[in-house]
């Protein structure tokens, strides 16, 4: 993973006395809450329900055994000793106080980490795919690209108060994990027929109160030519996305009223003078940060699928696990392994201190001293030999990460909505939670297959909702807390925005929707059918009329 | 007399700041002003004529492109930051400066604060007429809070990446 130099040090630090200076002056009356509210927010910082949250940047969610030991001591020393991996691959902190948070941040420099720009009107961490560098189907590692726009972003002057928030996905593979056409800017990674490398670019997608599946502005970016090209559509953003209404300020309010074809030519224009400049990214920068993501020290093995099926029929439990939460690796007799953070009755996402202790153990013993953390709130183990998989598996059952439902309707994505966030209109966890519990049958939620059920508390969609095969949405009814049931997002390479199904439920109803919602899915797949699939084909209203129709 | 920001000094404003609906009528023949566009896009020929000082101010919302062919009038190009979280003149300082040449003042003017002069003076402000509660001997600091920037911009023509040594 990429190592800091002297610079990239020293700009870290640099923000550690800058922050604390800002603390400092907030503290002792010199800057007003107004004035501290948009400096916290750069740093990641909300003041919440109870207590400030500090959420932590993990650059495109590769965390090293010795960032995870800084998690664990964090949650220990600074929090009620636990933490929460975000929708965006980040790590948040829901106890710290406002007073410690500068030497929270001098704790994360010492190991290369931060937490600039993890909230705010700003360029926010970019997100890849989890399995980026491991995964078959990838054309391109996305991760030396995510690093390289990180740098860009990080304090760049122009673009640290643009309109509203901003969001970047990068992703290098066939499938699309990243979600790259429900950003602000996606970038995939495509060759030319010389064979050469660029990028297909698309903006203006996004969740949120309004959601909008992104539009491509340009078929081939050649890779020289990001970085200008990045800054062109920023400039456009940052002049003319509005401000007068923060829900009407994300770019995607822009490129839809100019629409993309003008919203295109605007960037081209402006990219004109900024073409063949001092920014155009040349190969020996790349290279030099491609070397810190070449591959571990992989050994020469081969598969192992004869030993694993053996295995398979001795432990079933082994292959369930197996076959839900392993996901096969570029090189023969590897494999990557997800660790699920969603057993029943545990927050989405959440893991203790001493959880991340022993995920760092893990790392280090099974998997070059490496995680990933994804968006859908689970943690990886990217790069496991094949012949470890079994005694790994053991560890994980004794720590509370293998529920094998990885991708399967009890993985849900969820925000800590209500419990925790001051924007939430209704609680989230709760919800999940008498989910999980109603499905708690381990053979009906195989034999539902994939299905991704999304949770936010509200209509800012940390919990993407809008992308579940199932979206729950908190609401706000009469003072009472609601949720509005949508069905058939995708976040995928067909990604598509879910179509509400009605009036909403109260919470306690949550759990007799969803299971009305999956019998109907049963009774109507043909063979080898998704939800999604099924839902695409028959359409809301079977859905609609079983879940609405009236109790006799 | 209010003091200003200039090139990392301190020093006392000479200038008229005239507001928005400021008239012909108001001006002195000597004094230095920095008008509102308005007033230049309606009177520049009258305005051209004066003895004194000439800037105009830019309020968030108008774009520099209307004056791109006069700059060379203007002692001063003075940006309106209605809240310090309107970013839009970053983008048009860094314009004036790198698009249009442009060498004479930009100075930031509205809700300036310590804060955002780092990042500021790196799109290409050189003077900061801060918030009138602030101390501007206080905001100075500012400008060593990073010693290292990665970015391009007006105050460094080379990206990070073709300075690391």
């Amino acid at each position: 993973m990429y190592v800091y130099d002297e610079y990239d040090q020293r700009i870290v630090e640099d923000r550690v006395k800058q922050f604390r200076d800002q603390t400092r002056r907030y503290l002792a009356g010199e800057l007003s809450g107004e004035e501290f509210r948009p400096l916290r927010l750069q740093n990641g910082l909300y003041i919440q329900r109870y207590a400030p949250m500090l959420r932590v940047a993990v650059p495109y969610g590769l965390m090293s055994s010795a960032q995870v030991r800084m998690m664990a001591k964090i949650a220990r020393d600074y929090d009620k000793g636990y933490a929460h991996i975000s929708t965006r691959q980040n790590v948040q902190f829901n106890w710290p106080e406002l007073e410690d948070v500068p030497d929270i941040l001098a704790e994360l420099a010492t190991v290369q980490m931060h937490a600039i720009q993890t909230s705010g009107n700003c360029i926010r961490n970019t997100t890849t795919d989890q399995f980026a560098g491991v995964a078959r189907d990838e054309i391109i590692d996305p991760r030396p690209w995510c690093e390289i726009i990180r740098q860009w972003s990080t304090f760049h002057p122009e673009f640290s108060h643009l309109p509203r928030k901003f969001k970047i996905a990068v992703n290098g593979a066939a499938s699309d994990r990243a979600a790259i056409e429900v950003h602000d800017i996606g970038l995939e990674a495509v060759k030319n027929e010389a064979g050469e490398l660029g990028f297909r670019v698309a903006v203006g997608g996004g969740l949120g109160r309004t959601p909008i599946v992104g539009s491509y502005i340009n078929e081939f970016l050649p890779w020289q030519h990001l970085i200008s090209y990045l800054d062109a559509i920023l400039r456009v953003y940052n002049r003319y996305g509005r401000r007068d209404n923060k829900y009407k300020a994300r770019i995607k309010i822009l490129v839809k009223a100019l629409t993309p074809e003008v919203f295109a030519e605007k960037v081209n224009a402006e990219w004109a003078h900024l073409k063949d400049g001092p920014t155009t990214l040349s190969a020996e920068e790349v290279h030099r940060v491609a070397d810190h993501f070449v591959d571990p020290a992989y050994r020469e093995l081969v598969d192992l699928d004869a030993d694993l099926a053996k295995l398979d029929a001795e432990h079933p439990g082994f292959a369930r696990w197996r076959q839900r939460n392993t996901v096969a690796h570029k090189r023969p007799g590897y494999v990557a392994v997800t660790l699920s953070l969603k057993p029943t009755g545990v927050a989405p996402g959440d893991v203790t201190d001493k959880q991340l202790d022993a995920i760092a153990d893990l790392a280090d013993r099974y998997s070059f001293g490496e995680v990933r953390n994804s968006h859908n709130q689970n943690i990886i183990l990217a790069d496991v030999e094949q012949q470890q998989l079994f005694p790994l598996w053991g560890e994980l059952r004794e720590l509370g990460f293998a529920t094998p439902n990885v991708g399967l309707l009890t993985d849900i994505i969820c925000c800590p909505g209500g419990d925790f966030c001051s924007l939430a209109n209704a609680k989230s966890i709760p919800v999940a939670e008498a989910i999980q519990r109603r499905f708690d049958d381990l053979d009906y939620l195989f034999d539902i297959g994939d299905l991704d059920l999304n949770i936010s508390g509200c209509m800012n969609a940390c919990g993407h909702h809008h992308v579940g095969h199932i979206g729950i949405l908190g609401v706000d009814k009469k003072g009472q807390e609601f949720y509005q049931v949508s069905l058939g997002g995708s976040a995928g390479r067909d990604a598509s925005l879910a179509q509400i199904l009605g009036p909403s439920f109260a919470q306690d109803d949550m759990p007799d929707v969803i299971e009305k919602i999956i019998k109907v899915y049963v009774e109507q797949r043909t063979d080898e059918e998704s939800f999604l699939d099924t839902f695409r084909r028959v359409g809301v209203d079977p859905f609609k009329e079983r879940v609405y129709a009236a109790n006799h | 007399m209010q003091r200003i920001i200039k090139n990392g000094q301190i020093i006392d404003e000479t200038w008229h700041l005239l507001p928005k609906d400021a008239t012909l009528d108001s001006l002195s023949n000597c004094d230095d002003y920095i008008v509102p566009l308005a007033l230049w896009v309606e009177h520049s020929t009258a305005l051209k004529a004066r003895d004194g000082g000439l800037g105009v101010w830019l309020e968030a919302g108008e774009e520099i492109e209307e004056i791109a062919a006069d700059l060379d009038n203007f002692q001063v190009i003075a940006l309106n930051f209605p809240a310090f979280t309107d970013g839009r003149h970053s983008s048009t300082a860094y314009l004036l400066r790198t698009r249009y040449g442009y060498k004479g003042e930009v100075r930031a003017i509205g809700d300036i604060l310590r804060d955002q002069l780092f990042a500021l003076k790196r799109c290409g402000f050189d003077a900061f007429a801060l918030r009138a509660d602030k101390d501007p001997v206080d905001a100075l600091k500012a400008f060593e809070d990073f010693a290292e920037v990665y970015q391009a911009s007006a105050d460094e023509p080379l990206p990070l990446f073709r300075r690391r040594a």
